[in-house]
């Protein structure tokens, strides 16, 4: 509680004036420290092949073996389109649609697929998010793999009834006779630092309420899990181009549900998803060892904290035991992600969170560092806007870890 | 690709409905004027109007040549603005997303030209020249897309968020400003205004749902909306043909009668848009559709080269013999309404007067970190005190 205190008392104007914008424009790829040098990166073909849950599709018999297999460097909308690629090659009932994809996509996530697999399986489509997204769902309850892209994933809300009211509900309202296990619906999400109000939007806490659906942001490399699933698959558009991985060129899916621990720890669990990954990479290190502007506010105890890095991979379903057995663990939750917090998914997770864990054993911290234990569980959610991501942004999370620690 | 575009292009010939053309440069001298400071009449061409349900336009149009010369001045002014921005955007200056109406310039200058200013404009995100041409000024519209104080939406916007009292603005969800136009119309009729609601948007909009669920509202209720089609050819990188399945766009409203223009033709773009005010506002008929058919030489937006899925070869030759610019240039000159140099001058006062208002916006200040607690709440109504993204980030009102 100290810590909090005395970060919050010192105004960061030094540092606000520092990184003002005023005078030089922002880099292209927005404010995003981190990406390049993250170690959270798979860069070599061993830790790509031991990707947490993988499983490999092309034969049973053959499916948990990792020896022989091959890996290959991509950026993520490489690795998307070569997902497609696998898709549209091993499934014939499969085809790949969205507003100008036949050209490559906005993204480039579709290059050459149209010249690859025919304009009748990969195609343009006029400007109608409802009507792609009805379209989709109608071919998907046929039987077929309907991969739709609606352009920007502040584009979704036209096509919102329809995958509310329709995708979500065929099942049930059929009787069982139909499903949409076929449809996904690919959409690149989150803020790229200079997009303004219509091209910077996360809305996946809006499908969180629509039982029915999966919903998953996609933050690295690899196979986009189109198999019988129907789900709304959201890709930091941010990390298209700077998010540079080996991915397994073999075709191979990832559990839908399934959080993933980046860095274990035990004093703290930091739970994001998408690109705040790698924001709170960066803002770790400046806990840990923290910029000589920092320094006097970050207390030495705190900069020995042990934080657990979870990625929750998906949003519906999500991974509730695995988040309420880290909490358990370190007695602190800090959820971080980039939409408004009003009704969220991290207030979803923190009451969740509240619930399962509100008897659990405290967090026992004997790493030495004299946190001690906490009397309550800790939870904080911190909304982020990589657009303002900077030094100040980066004391603001530094002082709100800082809190729950101390708190 | 090549090969698919022969073909389609060899169906079409069959076709015995004769098309529209569109070049700039086809209206015809009546009589030679012999004071210049009074009206005289020109003769259109005969493709320049394709009805639908309704009776074509006359063909002889009463102009100035005040009024041509104008034109030739605000088209030239609108061209150099979006041109600069177009540089401030490649210098880095502009960030996010920048949509230039570059070819296009006919269609907005045509349309303020016929409207009033108690007439109401929405458009889509390209929407620059409407927004100077409705009441707001090049330094406004410059310092918003820089992000200074200027901007007339004091920076915090950007481009596609530019508003004047007559002007709803321009909007980024393609195809959404159409029912809200149909509301706007409502409100004028409801007001008892003899105004219109102009709703435009572009080919690749036309196929939006809420397009025809605003057709239906406005003929049902008969409000004075005119839906105004900027058909530019291409939505995005699709072409209109490969969108659309059908593409003459003036005809989609079912009830709805329409009007096909060419937009390329400033004075045959103002004598449209004046059918259209006469049918909704003064003999009330109701909506109508106007398509405009023009051409933007660049691309749908600044990450677009525009030349991914149309030829280089079509872009020039679009500029060489259809350019709204030089058609207008050439009546002057042919009419003997100005000399060379007196449009040359023309030419010199609009790039002077776009440089000087960008170098005004460049020296306006960003918005100052407070600023960011305005515009939330109607004044008078805001909360005693707003969080932001810290705890201790309170603002008080």
């Amino acid at each position: 509680m100290l810590a909090s205190r005395r970060l919050t008392s010192v105004p960061f104007a030094s540092l606000i004036r520092r990184n003002s914008t005023a005078g030089s424009p922002p880099p292209p790829e927005g404010h995003l420290p981190g990406v390049a040098n993250s170690q959270l990166l798979r860069l070599t073909k061993e830790k790509a092949l031991r990707t947490p849950g993988i499983v490999w599709n092309d034969d049973e018999s053959n499916a948990i073996v990792n020896i022989g297999r091959e890996c290959r460097k991509m950026n993520v909308y490489q690795a998307v389109r070569d997902a497609l690629s696998i898709e549209l090659t091993k499934n014939d009932n499969a085809v790949v649609f969205g507003e100008d994809i036949a050209f490559g996509g906005v993204f480039r996530c579709t290059m050459g697929l149209s010249e690859e697999f025919g304009r009748e399986r990969v195609f343009n489509t006029p400007l109608t998010e409802q009507g792609i997204a009805g379209f989709a769902i109608g071919m998907a309850t046929m039987g077929h793999t309907a991969i739709a892209e609606i352009q920007f994933a502040d584009y979704i809300f036209p096509a919102f009834d329809q995958l509310v009211n329709e995708a979500a509900k065929i099942r049930y309202r059929s009787g069982g006779q139909f499903n949409v296990g076929g449809l996904t619906i690919r959409t690149p999400t989150m803020s790229v630092g200079h997009g303004g109000l219509y091209h910077s939007q996360s809305p996946e806490g809006f499908f969180m309420g629509a039982a029915g659906l999966k919903v998953c942001p996609y933050y690295i490399c690899s196979t986009l899990p189109t198999r019988r699933l129907g789900l709304i698959f959201m890709e930091p558009k941010i990390l298209y181009r700077s998010a540079i991985e080996q991915v397994p060129i073999d075709d191979f899916t990832l559990p839908l549900g399934r959080a993933e621990t980046l860095v274990a720890g035990a004093d703290l669990t930091l739970l994001t998803w998408g690109t705040p990954i790698y924001h709170c990479e960066t803002a770790l290190h400046l806990l840990a060892d923290p910029p000589p502007e920092l320094a006097p506010h970050v207390p030495e105890g705190v900069r020995k904290a042990k934080v657990e890095l979870i990625d929750l991979r998906s949003i519906l379903p999500w991974d509730a035991e695995a988040v309420a057995e880290s909490v358990a663990r370190t007695g602190r939750l800090v959820i971080v992600h980039e939409a408004g917090m009003t009704a969220g998914v991290g207030a979803e997770i923190a009451a969740e969170v509240q619930k399962r864990c509100f008897f659990a054993p405290r967090g026992a911290s004997e790493a030495g560092n004299g946190l001690g234990h906490t009397e309550r569980i800790a939870i904080c959610l911190f909304p982020l806007h990589p657009a303002a991501f900077n030094h100040l942004l980066a004391a603001h999370f530094v002082s709100t870890v800082g809190w729950v620690l101390g708190g | 690709m090549a090969s698919l575009t022969r073909l389609r292009a060899s169906r079409r010939l069959p076709q015995l409905v004769r098309g529209i053309q569109t070049s700039a440069d086809t209206t015809q001298l009546q009589e030679t004027p012999s004071d210049l400071s009074q009206p005289f009449t020109v003769k259109l061409h005969e493709d320049s109007f394709r009805a639908y349900q309704c009776d074509k336009p006359e063909l002889d149009v009463q102009v100035t040549k005040d009024q041509l010369l104008g034109w030739y001045k605000q088209m030239q002014t609108m061209r150099r603005m979006e041109m600069a921005a177009d540089a401030l955007y490649k210098a880095k200056l502009i960030r996010g997303f920048c949509h230039l109406a570059i070819g296009q310039e006919a269609v907005s200058v045509g349309l303020e030209a016929g409207i009033t200013p108690d007439d109401r404009v929405i458009t889509a995100y390209r929407c620059h020249p409407f927004a100077v041409l409705r009441g707001g000024t090049i330094k406004g519209v410059i310092g918003e897309l820089l992000g200074r104080q200027v901007g007339m939406s004091h920076g915090k916007g950007g481009s596609m968020h530019i508003f004047t009292p007559s002007f709803f603005g321009g909007n980024g969800i393609v195809g959404a400003q159409v029912p809200v136009g149909a509301g706007i119309a409502f409100a004028q009729k409801y007001m008892e205004k003899e105004t219109a609601t102009f709703a435009l948007y572009g080919d690749g909009a036309s196929n939006q749902g809420q397009v025809f669920e605003a057709y239906n509202m406005a003929k049902l209720w008969n409000l004075p909306c005119v839906f105004v089609c900027e058909n530019n050819k291409y939505g995005m990188g699709t072409s209109a043909e490969r969108s659309s399945s059908n593409t003459e766009y003036f005809t989609r409203g079912d009830k709805i009668p329409g009007l096909q223009v060419n937009g390329m033709d400033i004075i045959a773009a103002k004598h449209a848009v004046e059918y259209a005010r006469r049918w909704t506002v003064d003999d009330k008929k109701g909506p109508l559709l106007l398509e405009f058919v023009t051409y933007r030489y660049g691309g749908h937006s600044m990450s677009d080269p525009g030349t991914t899925y149309r030829t280089r070869e079509e872009v020039q030759r679009m500029r060489s013999t259809q350019d709204p610019i030089r058609g207008l240039q050439r009546y002057i000159e042919e009419w003997g309404l100005a000399s060379e140099q007196e449009l040359k001058q023309l030419d010199k006062d609009a790039k002077a007067e776009v440089d000087a208002a960008v170098e005004e916006a460049k020296a306006s200040p960003e918005p100052l970190v407070k600023d960011l607690w305005t515009d939330i709440y109607y004044k008078g109504t805001a909360p005693p005190y707003m969080r932001g993204r810290e705890r201790e980030e309170v603002h008080h009102y």
